[in-house]
């Protein structure tokens, strides 16, 4: 659908995109994840062609799209876009859901019609005649999508469409994404720095990080097997650990990390060097209490050195010789009457541990 | 104390009974100020979009200089237009000199600069999201345009009825352009500087009156207007809903 080849973006002498180079396929929802500055935006205003690339190329369904204003024009309009700010006219939401086929010289009856649909199916059913600036956020931002998907486009892409919402008007959005692109298989692009967001929606993901297209692949790809420390962190794998391998039996290895090791399940041969990414959900946290018998390969003795409250949840670190952090709920945290200091066993299955063989 | 209490009175009576000479210099003075706005803002709204849409070298010193030229004095904007359209100036041929087109073409040169300044404003206040929007939803770049403009149009009108209030309010381009011939180029202000000199106070205060009015009526709407603005303003920001 869209082939991006070696695309640069320079602003001044600054990189804001490097090296970029994707596949878009037809009919999926594709999530462009990264931290804030990373080039979510300026990538998705090269692809709704807004702006030009300084190098490479964009194709849109194998059409290079770098030519005159007018044939952009004509590739543009088969996309829709919507920004992270609504960007409604101040004149009624009807009128602001027909611009784009007034702009293709449509005419009344077909507006009056179309315009009827698309609030419907964002529902916002009658609301053509309010004035639009007078809509709450998450009603703006629907009739940006009504107004984006009122031409009916091949490609929606959508800049952090909720990122300034509250969490219902959130999941309206999104659960209106996935109808969008099951009912009417349009395409869907769209950028998030919400990773949690990117997992429910996205058929595959891109994780952007300073201009740089790190990583893409499917949900279980990046969240289990992020490629590299950076991706690791942004997807909420905390423990990175880098280690020699110093023996494997049919898959099972050890690898010695400073004082500690851990049995991993690898094919990387003895003498390799590897980093281990530990997701802390995966990590259990128990108070010593004698020899208890468990299939779990990797316990560790240590001492909690932080904790970290996320609402339900808290972040426990403990200092194990490597760090290790783990996810527990908050009453399984006041069961266990944890505090810092506090002396623990943090425990992990071997097939829980994702191995990354190091570039030699 | 007594000459401006008789004038006052007097200024009433005049206004009043509607007397025919107070009321063609107030008409001719609205007619030459309307017409020096309306053909103004004619040539401003789209010289001030092609300021603000198209990128150049020189773009900041120019709306410097627009800017300053908000409070070029009229004295100086009467002198330059009189050497042009003297007899012996470059547009003398024209005969505009002492005619109520002229003081319209004095008027206009001495608010192009307001009103072209004040759409650029009003064209940059609003939100680069807006104009992003209207080019992705497949706008040509002449359709995008007009939309911009339509959506700062309670700005731009505001900046128009602003320029009106100079135009009608200034004395020096009328002076030196009309040369206050009565029954033809007298307009509000020469009347009034008139005949103060001549002692007539009754009738420059009536004058005075009528020209105090139009600014009432030039303030209440500019009011109404920005009013309508700040409530659609409070409503965006999360105010009471129906």
């Amino acid at each position: 659908m869209i082939r991006i080849t070696g695309l640069h973006r320079r602003s001044g002498k600054k990189n804001i995109l490097e090296d970029i180079s994707l596949e878009i396929r037809k009919g999926e929802i594709f999530t462009l994840i990264g931290p804030s500055g990373s080039g979510k935006t300026t990538l998705l205003r090269l692809i709704d062609l807004l702006d030009r690339p300084t190098a490479g190329k964009i194709f849109f369904n194998g059409q290079d799209t770098d030519g005159p204003e007018e044939v952009r024009l004509a590739i543009r309009r088969r996309m829709g876009m919507v920004f992270q700010k609504p960007g409604v006219l101040n004149t009624t939401v009807g009128k602001n859901v027909a611009f784009g086929l007034k702009f293709r010289g449509a005419d009344q009856t077909t507006i009056a019609k179309k315009v009827t649909a698309a609030l419907e199916l964002v529902g916002l059913p009658g609301f053509e005649g309010r004035r639009a600036v007078t809509l709450s956020g998450g009603e703006m931002q629907r009739v940006a999508i009504a107004r984006a998907m009122v031409t009916e486009p091949e490609v929606l892409l959508l800049d952090e469409p909720t990122a300034n919402l509250d969490p219902v008007s959130t999941e309206l959005i999104e659960d209106l994404l996935i109808r969008i692109n099951s009912e009417m298989h349009t395409t869907i692009l769209f950028s998030t720095h919400d990773m949690i967001q990117g997992q429910r929606l996205a058929h595959r993901i891109g994780v952007i990080m300073n201009g740089r297209l790190a990583q893409v692949g499917s949900l279980h790809d990046i969240f289990y097997q992020p490629r590299g420390k950076e991706v690791a962190r942004f997807v909420g794998i905390d423990t990175a650990l880098t280690g020699v391998v110093q023996s494997n039996e049919q898959g099972l290895a050890t690898v010695v990390i400073g004082a500690a090791s851990f049995e991993v399940v690898t094919p990387c041969p003895p003498g390799k060097n590897v980093t281990l990414y530990i997701r802390p959900e995966e990590v259990t946290i128990s108070i010593p209490d004698g020899i208890r018998k468990t299939s779990v390969r990797n316990q560790m003795i240590g001492t909690i050195v932080k904790q970290v409250s996320l609402g339900p949840f808290i972040r426990v670190t403990v200092d194990c010789g490597p760090l290790i952090t783990a996810m527990i709920t908050n009453r399984s945290c006041s069961e266990l009457g944890l505090a810092v200091g506090t002396t623990v066993i943090a425990s992990v299955k071997a097939s829980a541990i994702h191995v990354h063989a190091d570039i030699a | 104390m007594d000459e401006i209490i008789t004038g006052i009175t007097q200024a009433f009576s005049l206004i009043v009974t509607l007397n025919p000479e107070v009321l063609h210099i107030a008409a001719l003075s609205v007619y030459i100020s309307l017409a020096a706005t309306i053909l103004a803002a004619c040539i401003s709204i789209p010289f001030g979009g092609l300021v603000h849409f198209r990128e150049f070298r020189g773009k900041r010193a120019l709306i410097v200089i627009i800017q300053t030229l908000y409070s070029v004095p009229t004295v100086v904007v009467g002198l330059i237009i009189y050497l042009l359209l003297s007899r012996s100036g470059p547009l003398g041929f024209a005969g505009l000199l002492f005619t109520p087109e002229g003081m319209i073409l004095g008027q206009m040169v001495l608010i192009i600069p307001i009103t072209t300044g004040l759409v650029i404003s009003a064209l940059s206040g609003v939100d680069r999201n807006i104009s992003d929007t209207l080019v992705s939803l497949g706008a040509t770049e002449i359709q995008s345009i007009v939309q911009i403009v339509k959506e700062a149009r309670l700005a731009i009108l505001s900046a128009v009825i602003l320029a009106f209030g100079r135009a009608i309010s200034e004395v020096g381009v009328a002076m030196m352009i009309g040369g206050n011939i009565a029954g033809q180029t007298r307009v509000l202000t020469t009347a009034i500087a008139l005949g103060t000199g001549m002692g007539e106070f009754g009738f420059s205060i009536a004058l005075g009156i009528i020209l105090l009015a139009i600014a009432l009526v030039i303030v209440v709407t500019m009011n109404l207007i920005t009013s309508g603005l700040s409530s659609e303003h409070e409503q965006v920001m999360g105010g009471p809903r129906s």
